[in-house]
């Protein structure tokens, strides 16, 4: 019987975390945007480091609402790709062909609480990935996870499995 | 979210849109975005927001990120609040459901225009919509309800 020695842990965490970084690098509105992505596993979070360009009312002050629904669009998309790729991944497939990004059909945004001047975080919830069509909930919050700033809920048109980037 | 004029509304209407248009064209994410004031007043506004390769969010075809447009719908829908005539102090967005029915051409300037179509005391309800110059179908279009300060609400 042979047995199969394991991949050292930080050879596959380097696969997973480069992948991860090839894919939001592919969006130029990311980098534009600032938005950073983390993995624990599969699970991805999403920052949003502060910065003063994402102020909509300098009053307050608060961030912009148009960054935020930005933002939480991007986690989800990001989310949605990242679940496709995961499984073919660690199937052994390799990264040449990464499928098309999902595309928005709505957004549905609920403003909660006024962004502070200070960095965002956002995790989205797959609620339902068919074939063709996924359902996506996703919140942003800040200081206090359990006091979410804004949340969402999306559709989204998913890429046809022969169609890839 | 949230256009807020930084103290009480002018009464004049030529006054009041000049103060709103001096605050929402400092507002910072606006200027990152490249967002610009095209018109304003009444309870309704019109922004345009230039073809930018930072704002692209499909590499292979150039099509700028659904974000962005969003982004300036939200602008929009705040700035036809805080024109309308019975607006409050400030205003900022409850929610905002956005539809996205294509992609934007690329290269192309998008528009966005907001009718603010009912103020109550404390709700605002408002109607964008976003073109791009190349077909009589919107890009995308949103409606919003946004909260109203006043000053004795």
């Amino acid at each position: 019987m042979t047995h199969r020695t394991p991949e050292p842990l930080q050879v596959v965490k380097e696969r997973r975390d480069t992948a991860l970084s090839e894919l939001v690098a592919r969006v130029p509105y990311i980098s534009f945007m600032g938005f950073q992505f983390e993995r624990r596993g599969d699970e991805l979070t999403a920052v949003m480091p502060y910065r003063p360009d994402l102020i909509g009312n300098p009053a307050l002050p608060a961030l912009h609402g148009g960054a935020l629904a930005a933002f939480l669009e991007v986690t989800a998309l990001i989310s949605l790709s990242w679940s496709m790729i995961w499984p073919k991944f660690e199937a052994g497939e390799t990264m040449d062909m990464l499928p098309k990004f999902p595309k928005t059909i709505d957004l549905t945004v609920d403003y909660l609480r006024s962004g502070l001047p200070r960095d965002a975080y956002a995790r989205a919830e797959i609620t339902r990935a068919g074939r063709r069509y996924a359902s996506v909930q996703v919140e942003a919050w800040q200081d206090n996870r359990t006091r979410p700033i804004v949340q969402a809920t999306g559709h989204f048109l998913m890429p046809s499995t022969s169609e890839t980037l | 979210m949230p256009p807020n004029t930084p103290n009480d509304i002018a009464s004049d209407p030529d006054e009041r849109i000049a103060i709103a248009r001096a605050f929402i064209e400092s507002l910072p994410h606006c200027m990152a975005l490249g967002m610009a004031l095209n018109s304003i007043g009444e309870g309704e506004a019109e922004f345009a927001m230039p073809y930018a390769e930072a704002l692209i969010g499909d590499p292979d075809t150039g099509v700028i990120h659904g974000g962005a447009v969003s982004a300036l719908m939200d602008t929009c829908a705040g700035a036809a609040v805080m024109s309308h005539p019975r607006a409050g102090y400030a205003t900022a967005t409850l929610d905002l459901r956005i539809d996205y029915m294509r992609a934007a051409k690329p290269g192309a300037t998008v528009t966005a225009h907001a009718i603010c179509y009912h103020m109550t005391k404390a709700v605002a309800f408002v109607r964008v919509s976003a073109q791009d110059g190349t077909s009589d179908v919107p890009v995308a279009a949103a409606t919003g309800a946004f909260a109203v300060q006043r000053e004795n609400a």
